[in-house]
C-alpha cells in the first residue's frame, strides 16, 4: 500500500476560513478549537500578507519522536509520527524538538500534531490541501 | 462553550479591572442581538448621554458561534452618538470566533480610561494597557503596531478606531481585522469617548464537543450546502458589487447625491469591472468557507523613475456606491483610493460618502463657502474629496465638525435638508423605492439589512400598505433570530427556522429550539422597547424630498403610498415597543 502524507500544495489560495483546523479539532480530537488541531492557520503579519499553515512536514526520522522520553511519539512509516496519548507525560519535549513549530501544546501541556489522516482535506473550499505520496511531497509549494 | 448560562466579562476601564458574570443563557434571549439588549437593560443608563463613562459598549456572540459554518458575526450594542438611542452594529472578521475561544459570550466595556489605552482579553487574561502613543494614528498604522505589541497572530481579533472615533464623529466605525467593520451608528466614537483605542481579543480556549456523531454529520451537511451548491455563488464570485450593474440597469443606483438613478459609467465601477481590473484575492471571516471579502489593489507611482507602492483595499457594493456613484467617481481604482482614505480615518464609508455627496451639492448650490469646506467640492474630483474626508474625520472646521454629527444636522444649519439623503442615517445604496426608503428610515438599525425592503420593492408588482408592512414585520422577526445566533445574513437561505432548530437541538439547547418564533418576537420587542426608551420617536422620522423625486424602473416614487406605509410602520413599532403588561 502506498503511504500518503498531508501536504499544502496550493496554500496561496487560502482565504483564512479555518475550516481545516476546525475540522481536525472536531473530527479527530472531538473539540471545538482552532488550536488543538494538527493543522493551524496563521497570518504572516496581518491579513494583508496572506496565510500560512503550520503542519507536520512528515520528517523521516522525526526529531519529535527522538525527543519523546516515553514513546508517546513514535516514528510513522513514511514519515511523521504515531501518537499514543496514554503514554504522554506532557513534558513538551516534542514541541521543542519540532523545527517548524508544528506541534501545539495546550495549556495543560498536551501535544497536538498532524496524524496525516487527511480528514481536513475535504473541508478546504479552495483545494489548498492534498494527501500526496511520500515521494511527491517535496514538490509542494511553500 | 455549550452551557445553559452566558459567561460575560465586564470591564471597568477607569480601574483597569473586570469581573466575570454568569447570567441566564440562550433559553431567555438566545444570544447576539437578544443578549446585547438584555445586557444593555442591565448596564445601560438611558437617562445619561451616549458619551457618559458609565454607558456600556457591548459585544455579544450567540449559542451557534463557531459551532457551524457562517456563524461568524458579532453584535455590538451601545447608545449611539448619531441619535442618542440604543443601537446595534454587526461585524465579522475574526471577532466572533475570537470571543468564542476567549470563552466570552459577551464583553461589556464600561468606564473611561484615564489615558488612551488598549484592552487585551483572552480566556486566561485581562489587561488594560496605557497606549497614548497610538492616539491620533490611523487605523492601518495602529494595526501594525498592535500586531507587534500582542502575541497570538492568526488566533486573535484586533478591533480599533481611527481619528474619527477619537474626535467623536457620530459615524465613526470600529475597524475589525483590517477588512471588516462595526460600521454604522458611531460605535467608534463610543470607544473614543472611553479613551479606548483598541481591543485585542485572544481566542485561546478549547471546548469539548457532543460525543455522538449527529453534530459532526449536521456540520458536514450544512458545510456542503454552503460550498458545493450554487446557493452562495453570488457572494464569492463577483461578491456584493454584482449589485452595481443590476441596480443601475434597474435605474435604482443612487448617483451624485441621488439626482439620478442610472448612468452609463456604471460599467466602469461595476462588480465585473472590479473583478477584472482590481481584484487581488479573497479572504474570509473566521468560520466561513464562502470567503466573500474581495480585496482590490491600488498601485501608485511615487517617482518618475518607475517607483511604485501598492495597497490592498476591501471592496463591497456599499463602499463602491458611497465612494463611487454617489460622489460621481467613475474609475474603479479611484473608488478604491477613496475607500482606503475612509478606512484609514475610521469613518463609516456609507455615511461619509453620503455626507460628502450632500456637501458637494450644497457647495454647487452656494450654500457652503470655502471657509466651511477649505476647498471647492465637485462630483468626481477625487483629490479634493480625499482631502475632504480627512477634514471630516479630524473635524478641521465648524462645518466639518457638524457634518461629522450627521448630514441632517449640518443641513439644519446650512440649509439643503430637502436633498440630504438621510433615512434614519445616511442612506444605503438602493434607490429601489418606497418600501426600502421607509424600511431604512424607520427600521431598528436604520440598515438595509433590518428587513430587506429593497427586495420587496424588486419582487412585488402590486404593493399594498398592508402587504408591505406584513413583509417588513415578518422579515424583522426572522432576521432577529439569525442575528442572535449569530449568523451571517448571507446564509439566511441555509439557516431556515427548521435548520436553526436542528442546530440548537444537536448542541443540547432543546428549549430555545422548540420556541424560535416566540423567542424572535420577544427579542425584537425587547430591542424596540430600548430604542423607544432612549428617545426614538418613529412618528417624527422625516423622509427628505429628494426621495419623493426618485425615478426608477417603476416610474416616479409614489409619495402617498410611502407616507401611508411610514405611518403604518410607525404605529406597528409603537405597538412592538409597548412595555409588557
Amino acid at each position: 500500500m502506498t503511504i500518503k502524507i498531508l501536504a499544502t500544495p496550493r496554500l496561496e489560495r487560502c482565504i483564512g476560513c479555518y475550516s481545516c483546523s476546525l475540522a481536525c479539532a472536531r473530527l479527530v480530537h472531538r473539540r471545538l478549537s482552532w488550536e488543538t488541531a494538527g493543522i493551524r492557520i496563521f497570518t504572516s503579519g496581518g491579513l494583508s500578507t496572506g496565510f500560512e499553515a503550520r503542519v507536520c512536514l512528515a520528517c523521516d526520522p522525526p526529531p519529535c519522536a527522538g525527543a519523546c522520553p516515553t514513546g508517546a511519539f513514535a516514528p510513522r512509516r513514511g514519515g511523521g509520527v504515531v501518537v499514543r496519548r496514554r503514554l504522554c507525560i506532557r513534558c513538551g519535549e516534542c514541541a521543542r524538538a519540532c523545527p517548524v513549530d508544528a506541534i501545539f501544546l495546550d495549556p495543560r501541556g498536551e501535544p497536538f500534531v498532524c496524524l496525516h489522516c487527511g480528514r481536513c482535506v475535504p473541508f478546504c473550499p479552495h483545494d489548498c490541501l492534498a494527501m500526496v505520496e511520500v515521494a511527491a511531497a517535496g514538490e509542494e509549494a511553500p | 462553550m455549550i452551557r445553559d448560562t452566558f459567561r460575560v466579562l465586564w470591564v471597568d476601564l477607569a480601574r483597569g479591572k473586570g469581573r466575570v458574570e454568569e447570567i441566564s443563557g440562550p433559553n431567555e434571549v438566545l444570544g447576539g442581538s437578544g443578549l446585547a439588549a438584555r445586557l444593555f437593560e442591565d448596564y445601560g443608563r438611558p437617562e445619561l448621554p451616549w458619551d457618559h463613562p458609565e454607558q456600556p459598549l457591548i459585544f455579544a456572540i450567540g449559542p451557534l458561534t463557531g459551532y457551524f459554518p457562517l456563524m461568524s458575526k458579532t453584535v455590538a450594542g451601545f447608545l449611539s452618538p448619531y441619535h442618542g438611542q440604543y443601537a446595534e452594529s454587526h461585524a465579522g472578521g475574526r471577532s466572533a470566533l475570537a470571543l468564542r475561544f476567549a470563552d466570552l459570550d459577551a464583553l461589556v466595556v464600561s468606564g473611561r480610561a484615564p489615558r488612551p489605552s488598549v484592552l487585551g482579553v483572552g480566556s486566561r487574561h485581562l489587561e488594560v494597557r496605557e497606549a497614548h502613543y497610538l492616539w491620533g494614528r490611523d487605523v492601518l498604522a495602529v494595526g501594525k503596531y498592535l500586531r507587534r505589541m500582542y502575541s497570538g497572530a492568526g488566533h486573535r481579533s484586533i478591533l480599533r478606531i481611527g481619528p474619527a472615533g477619537e474626535q467623536g464623529s457620530a459615524y465613526a466605525c470600529i475597524n475589525v481585522d483590517t477588512y471588516r467593520h462595526f460600521g454604522r451608528l458611531g460605535a467608534g466614537a463610543v470607544m473614543g469617548a472611553k479613551h479606548l483605542k483598541a481591543i485585542v481579543i485572544q481566542g485561546d480556549a478549547t471546548f469539548p464537543l457532543p460525543g455522538d456523531k449527529a453534530y459532526a454529520a449536521l456540520f458536514e451537511r450544512l458545510f456542503r450546502l454552503l460550498t458545493d451548491t450554487p446557493m452562495m455563488r453570488k457572494y464569492h464570485d463577483l461578491g456584493t458589487p454584482a449589485n452595481i450593474k443590476v441596480l443601475n440597469d434597474l435605474r435604482a443606483l443612487p448617483w451624485r447625491n441621488l439626482r439620478a438613478t442610472h448612468d452609463p459609467a456604471a460599467d466602469r465601477i461595476s462588480g465585473e469591472r472590479f473583478a477584472e481590473a482590481t481584484l487581488l484575492r479573497n479572504t474570509a471571516c473566521a468560520g466561513c468557507p464562502v470567503g466573500c471579502i474581495h480585496l482590490g489593489f491600488v498601485r501608485e507611482k511615487f517617482r518618475a523613475e518607475n517607483r511604485y507602492f501598492f495597497r490592498q483595499i476591501g471592496y463591497d457594493h456599499e463602499p463602491i456606491y458611497a465612494m463611487g456613484s454617489m460622489l460621481g467617481v467613475t474609475d474603479a481604482f479611484q473608488v478604491l483610493r477613496l475607500i482606503e482614505a475612509t478606512d484609514r480615518m475610521g469613518l463609516d464609508v456609507m455615511s461619509a460618502g453620503v455626507a460628502l455627496a450632500w456637501a458637494t451639492e450644497a457647495w454647487e448650490r452656494g450654500l457652503l463657502s470655502e471657509n466651511d469646506t477649505l476647498l471647492p467640492l465637485r462630483f468626481g474630483d477625487v483629490p479634493a474629496l480625499e482631502q475632504a474626508l480627512q477634514h471630516l474625520a479630524r473635524g478641521s472646521t465648524d462645518f466639518y465638525r457638524l457634518l461629522a454629527q450627521g448630514t441632517a444636522k449640518a443641513a439644519a444649519v446650512y440649509g439643503g435638508g430637502e436633498f440630504a439623503c438621510v433615512l434614519g442615517q445616511e442612506m444605503a445604496g438602493y434607490a429601489t423605492g418606497e418600501v426600502f426608503f421607509v424600511s431604512q428610515a424607520l427600521g431598528f438599525r436604520h440598515s438595509h439589512l433590518d428587513t430587506a425592503g429593497y427586495a420587496y420593492d424588486q419582487k412585488v408588482k402590486q404593493a399594498s400598505v398592508e402587504d408591505a408592512l406584513d413583509y417588513l414585520l415578518t422579515e424583522e422577526r426572522q432576521r432577529v433570530v439569525l442575528t442572535s445566533l449569530v449568523a451571517c445574513l448571507f446564509a439566511r437561505e441555509v439557516y431556515r427556522p427548521e435548520v436553526v432548530a436542528e442546530c440548537l437541538e444537536v448542541l443540547g439547547y432543546r428549549e430555545p429550539a422548540t420556541r424560535l418564533p416566540a423567542l424572535g418576537e420577544e427579542i425584537r420587542r425587547r430591542r424596540w422597547r430600548l430604542k423607544l426608551a432612549t428617545g426614538y420617536d418613529p412618528e417624527r422620522v422625516e423622509i427628505p424630498r429628494r426621495f419623493s423625486e426618485v425615478e426608477n424602473w417603476k416610474g416616479r416614487v409614489d409619495a402617498s403610498f410611502m407616507n401611508a406605509l411610514k405611518a403604518a410602520y410607525a404605529q406597528a413599532i409603537r405597538e412592538l415597543g409597548r412595555p409588557p403588561q
